[in-house]
């Protein structure tokens, strides 16, 4: 099968949607087809990747540690907005995982350069 | 040019539905190939027959169960998405042991794999979300 650059765009907070856990999905099943992954996170987005997630309350199952695994399935190129984590207060020690961090000019390139962008 | 399809709302509550449907009858009347739609998230619902809207609105399921019989277009609902949500097929029923089904004509429920594939083969991805 063809090998395409596809770029996840993670745009919303974890929970309050149901965008964040089936993009994780989308993710695996990408990356069980041998797509040439990045996930990049902009806007709220930024809070699925955030450290000591707990749903307790919520009743709803924390889905944050399948961020850590996305290495397991060679999914490395994992890129934020820099100009959203200052927004919202967040340093990359905040993360659950190494980030690259870009500028929202940098990002627009990375849109030009992916062959398919999926958006949730 | 060859497409796939995404749809990612409900019908009803967001215009994505809509603008969906609109979308992929005007690039078959211009002569695109539409590879293939994919319903995901709450995109799901746009492929139950229980919908039943009032007299002088839009049918927006059997509208594309329409589209799907006149142009054998494949509209594919994401399995993982359509358990959550119960949207099931007659073997899905039976597989899940549950007592009713509510698959539109046309549509059929299969894995996240069809997306994936269709996006390798297609010209263009486009996507009808929030």
């Amino acid at each position: 099968m063809k090998i395409k650059k596809c770029l996840y765009v993670n745009r919303r907070a974890p929970y309050g949607t149901s965008y964040a856990l089936e993009a994780i999905d989308m993710v695996l099943i990408g990356s069980a087809f041998d797509q040439d992954i990045s996930l990049l996170f902009i806007d709220d987005g930024l809070f699925q990747l955030k450290k000591g997630q707990d749903t307790a309350d919520l009743e709803i199952k924390n889905h944050s540690p399948a961020y850590r695994a996305f290495e397991m399935y060679d999914v490395e190129k994992i890129y934020v907005s820099k100009e959203a984590m200052a927004a919202r207060g967040l340093k990359r020690g905040d993360l659950l995982v190494d980030v690259e961090l870009l500028s929202d000019s940098r990002i627009k390139e990375l849109m030009d350069e992916h062959d398919v962008i999926f958006s949730f | 040019m060859k497409f796939i399809i995404q749809v990612n709302e409900g019908p009803y509550q967001h215009q994505t539905a809509d603008s969906a449907y609109q979308f992929t009858r005007a690039a078959l009347a211009r002569g695109h190939e539409v590879l293939r739609v994919f319903f995901y998230h709450d995109g799901v619902n746009n492929g139950t027959r229980l919908t039943s809207p009032p007299q002088d609105d839009r049918n927006i399921v059997s509208r594309w169960s329409a589209l799907a019989a006149e142009h054998e277009l494949d509209l594919v609902i994401c399995v993982a998405a359509a358990h959550r949500r119960g949207i099931l097929d007659e073997s899905e029923m039976k597989r899940l042991d549950k007592d009713a089904y509510n698959l539109a004509p046309g549509f059929r429920i299969s894995g996240l794999g069809q997306l994936i594939e269709g996006v390798v083969l297609a010209d263009r991805l486009v996507v009808f979300g929030d």
